[in-house]
């Protein structure tokens, strides 16, 4: 693919015009006519059986339509599926997740009763006069606790509340470990985050008893999912369900999943004949939509005086909460394990899981979702080795690197790195802080009793989710390819079918990018249709940082398709042969007579009128490809953070930030950036401020955004960022994905640099969030 | 921060339900009458009665900013208000920020420097930055960082929204 104006220019986004007027149509924003609302009763309790539900006083009450419990629901519901069962010995244990609990409730928050009335207020009046008397029972929100024998079971059925132990032997680590000269030991806390989109979750069902068909608006990263996981719970046809996505205020991992309260919003909708609709409140989504991380890491490192890094063994807890939500197994499993050697040349891991229950929210992906606590562990773990040898850690990982002339690299996990150069991305980063001087900086602000510390991280992660057969064998339920399908129009417009659902990521935009350049025409003549299951053949959605890759690499390949055929149209229309022909500029002309020759419009009016085309020929001017990439891509960078530490007050200053990611081939800069921004930002609040945090009754202390830091323009700094590109063979566009490069590198980048500056004293590790009381009091017991 | 101009004296309707109240409001230079619970938020007024759903909700507790709309000349987050409050106020929401189909500065300032991504943030930080730049033409970036820290982003990261109000503050200052 030729390099021209369009693909890899700074183009303003297309879907901007709506959104910053106020025109954008947001799942709350849809009420159809007659609709009536749903309110959620949730239990206070974390665990709890449920002996009684009275909603006598409830019904009576003026408006209110309908009250379901658990046992309405019973036998006509199916449980919420698990989307990737993971493969373990002894198998993985599933436990049933009905969208209403028929007997116990396992986390504060989980719904015990839906009311159905005519207005929203009227529905949160009927929650209060409902009574349920529960029995509590007795609880576990930690996932060391919940293993030991003597912790409470959420499920008879599921002892040690374990629902899998989940190993992965790379290369042989026994040996690697009796090489060593030195072993490092830590225990690393990789905390529960709240993955809080700016929008919560909200559908809206509205169902057509005479044609049985059942629409839905859901904010969701996944539609064609949702509607296959909804079809199964309800026992309705597949192809009877419509899941539309429109406008969609973020997700990061958090509307991956299918929850059961939306198939129960459907089930309503059936039931009562009319449209329904549910909105959560901001509590609501901290309460019962999934969280994300929340590992507790053993970690052993194996070493060489010299510092090579020989190998690694990882025991991790993973808090899964109190159901197996969508993506939930393989999250802190494969996601995780498979990428613990980062960027470096590390001969043997071996990684242990074990899948813990507790009365806790379901976890699943967010943003990273799995790599983040990979990432965060081994460049911690390195930046340890440093401290240990008392080495330059920027040495260390040059010493360690996998080099730019080795890839394809297979590493000891057993997946194949596409492409790289990971001691560029350093360099350029280093250059960028001004490495040397900082140091120098750093020397003299000690020897005046200030600190200040640098942190580098230096990343690889796993993206463009996925070759099928290799997710297929993790366990995932389905493939992970992707539809496309692009049509041009009879007046030479297009418009582009995706199955990705991107929601903010600006796919609108760069996919118009891919087809303009190829079709040599504007982008504004280019339409992007994403996120309904009515307009597109099927879709595995965004996540995983794989619209672009996969997504974006369907549309390329169909837009090839439509440029063959529109050549041979061409051909015949200019009575030369096709090899005659040249394409250039959105017009094919025969070569050595250039003003010979017809438009790209021209060809696709003549393939819809017909008589013009090569005989044998069908008619149309469109393209569908599902495709299925051969291999992963991994984006990859370096990231480095210099911060001061306000000795009195513990607080994190940070000074400068520097991000030099790869992301391969960029489509748009300006979004590439963008991507970059959030991420970090998010990493950032992971490393000081954000915590889900639960007390040992189950409790979620956090579940206001009054409690839940988050952090504003006041506390992210201004970051200074820079790219190389080294294109992903894996491919057609040479992307790699760049939507959780951030979050990945910058979380281990602020600790790094935090327990840098704080290194003279002894201190290796401090666990996250780094709040200013924690380090204040580290301080003080100096 | 606000503080109520005038009290217009509102009247009780007579209905089986719970009691309404009558109240006249102008939004974005159109006049609105309605028959309004006490207790209907002036979000839920804007968003569900009168249908402009460009203003947002994010959360219960006044954090996110989402909500933000002009009232009486003021910044407010329309979620910590009641219907009833607004009877006989001037309200701006985002639908009423661009005239005659052209983009207000703001608005191509955010558009020019991707100072979006998901989008739902966005109108709640486009009448923060108006209100901010009415009452500071010529901030300071740390003076536009703290004017928005009642707004909250999960996408941006901040930096193209503190980029994008100071450009519309210079185009602004220079009309
Ligand atoms: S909805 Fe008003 S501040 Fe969040
Ligand atoms: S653009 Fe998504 S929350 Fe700000």
């Amino acid at each position: 693919m030729a390099v021209t104006a369009i693909f890899g220019a700074r183009v303003k986004r297309k879907e901007d015009p709506r959104l910053i007027t106020g025109k954008g149509t947001y799942v709350a924003d849809i009420t159809p006519l007659g609709c009536l609302y749903v309110a959620f009763l949730r239990s206070p309790h974390a665990h709890a059986r449920i002996k009684s539900i009275n909603a006598s006083k409830a019904l009576s009450m003026k408006g209110v339509i309908a009250v379901y419990v658990g046992q309405d629901i019973k036998g006509k519901l199916n449980p919420v599926p698990t989307g990737w069962p993971i493969a373990t010995d002894p198998p993985i244990k599933i436990p049933k997740y009905y969208p209403l609990p028929l007997d116990k409730v396992r986390f504060q928050g989980e719904p015990v009763a839906a009311v159905v009335a005519e207005n929203y207020y009227i529905a949160r009046d009927a929650l209060d006069a409902i009574e349920v008397e529960y029995e509590p029972l007795p609880t576990v929100v930690n996932q060391e606790e919940a293993v030991k024998e003597s912790a409470p079971l959420l499920y008879d059925d599921i002892p040690n509340n374990t629902s899998f132990v989940w190993e992965l032997k790379g290369g042989d680590v026994d040996s690697a470990f009796k090489e060593a000269d030195l072993i490092i030991e830590k225990r690393m806390v990789n905390h529960r985050l709240q993955p809080t989109p700016m929008e919560s979750r909200a559908v809206v069902a509205q169902y057509n008893s005479a044609t049985n068909e059942l629409t839905m608006w859901i904010t969701t990263q996944a539609p064609h999912i949702h509607r296959l996981l909804i079809s199964g719970i309800l026992n309705m046809p597949e192809n009877k369900i419509r899941v539309i996505a429109p406008d969609v205020g973020g997700g990061f991992g958090s509307k991956i999943p299918t929850y059961g309260v939306d198939a129960l919003v459907a089930f309503i909708a059936k039931e009562l004949k009319r449209p329904v609709k549910f909105v959560e409140d901001r509590r609501e989504n901290y309460l019962a939509t999934a969280h994300g991380r929340d590992h507790i890491q053993y970690v052993q490192l194996a070493a060489k005086k010299d510092g090579r890094i020989l190998g690694l063994k990882v025991t991790s807890y993973a808090n899964l909460g109190a159901y197996l939500s969508t993506a939930a197994p393989g999250v802190p499993t494969y996601l995780f394990g498979l990428m613990l050697s980062g960027a470096y040349k590390i001969k043997a891991v071996n990684c242990k899981v074990y899948g813990v229950l507790t009365n806790t929210a379901p976890v699943d992906a967010y943003r990273g979702a799995g790599r983040p606590e990979a990432t965060y562990l081994v460049e911690r773990m390195v930046d340890i080795l440093a401290q240990r040898l008392k080495m330059d850690p920027a040495e260390l990982r040059k010493i360690n690197f996998i080099k730019h002339d080795e890839f394809p690299y297979v590493v000891c996990t057993g997946i194949q790195y596409d492409s790289g150069n990971y001691e560029r991305t350093l360099e350029k980063a280093l250059q960028l802080v001004e490495y040397k001087k900082m140091r120098g900086e750093q020397a003299k602000a000690r020897a005046e009793g200030k600190l200040i510390g640098i942190g580098i991280s230096s990343y690889v992660e796993i993206c463009g989710l996925g070759p099928s057969r290799a997710v297929r064998g993790t366990g995932f339920s389905l493939g992970l390819y992707e539809s496309a399908t692009v049509r041009v129009h009879p007046s030479g417009k297009v418009t582009v079918y995706t199955g990705t659902s991107p929601h903010g990521q600006g796919e609108e935009t760069a996919f118009a990018q891919i087809v303009a350049e190829e079709f040599g025409i504007s982008i504004d003549d280019v339409e992007v249709v994403h996120g309904d299951t009515a307009m597109i053949p099927w879709g595995m959605g965004t996540y995983g940082s794989r619209t672009v890759p996969v997504g974006g690499g369907a549309i390329a390949i169909a837009a090839k398709k439509i440029i063959e055929k529109a050549k041979k149209i061409a051909a015949n229309m200019l009575e030369v042969k096709e090899e005659d022909l040249a394409f250039e500029k959105g017009r094919f002309y025969v070569k050595g007579a250039p003003s010979r020759g017809v438009s790209f419009q021209e060809v696709a009016l003549a393939s819809y009128q017909g008589e013009q085309l090569p005989a044998g020929m069908e008619p149309g001017l469109e393209a569908t490809t599902f495709y299925d990439p051969e291999n992963f891509t991994f984006p990859f960078g370096t990231h480095v953070c210099v911060v001061e530490i306000d000795k009195d007050t513990g607080q994190i200053n940070i000074l400068k930030y520097v991000a030099v990611d790869d992301c391969g081939r960029q489509i748009n800069p300006m979004i590439v950036e963008g991507q970059v921004h959030g991420g970090i930002a998010q990493g950032l609040a992971q490393a000081i401020w954000e915590e889900a945090v639960y007390d040992n009754s189950g409790n979620l202390i956090t579940a206001t955004l009054q409690d839940y830091a988050m952090p504003t323009a006041m506390e992210i700094p201004s970051f200074i960022t820079d790219s190389t590109v080294t294109p992903s063979p894996h491919n057609p566009l040479g992307v790699k994905g760049v939507g959780e490069t951030g979050t990945i590198a910058s979380t281990p980048a602020l600790v790094n640099a935090v327990v840098d500056a704080l290194s003279h004293m002894g201190i290796d590790h401090i666990d996250i969030p780094l709040k200013p009381e924690r380090i204040w009091k580290l301080l003080k017991n100096r | 921060m606000f503080k109520m101009e005038k009290n217009t004296p509102i009247k009780p309707v007579e209905t089986q339900q719970k009691q309404l109240y009558h109240i006249k409001v102008n939004i974005n230079g159109v006049d609105y009458e309605h028959d309004v619970e006490a207790r209907l938020l002036l979000v839920h007024y804007i968003r569900d009665v009168v249908g402009l759903t460009g203003t947002h909700i994010g959360c219960d507790t006044s954090n996110c900013g989402a909500c933000t709309v002009i009232f009486n000349g003021k910044s407010v987050k329309s979620c910590t208000m009641f219907a009833v409050q607004a009877n006989g106020a001037k309200i701006l929401t985002i639908e009423g920020l661009s005239k005659n189909g052209e983009l207000h500065p703001i608005q191509r300032a955010f558009w020019e420097n991707h100072a979006l991504q998901c989008g739902y943030c966005t109108p709640g930080f486009i009448m923060q930055a108006y209100w901010l730049l009415k009452e500071n033409p010529n901030p300071k970036e740390e003076e536009i960082r703290k004017g928005i820290s009642g707004n909250l982003c999960r996408c941006t990261g901040y930096q193209n929204i503190v980029k994008a109000i100071m450009q519309a503050a210079k185009e602004l200052r220079s009309k």
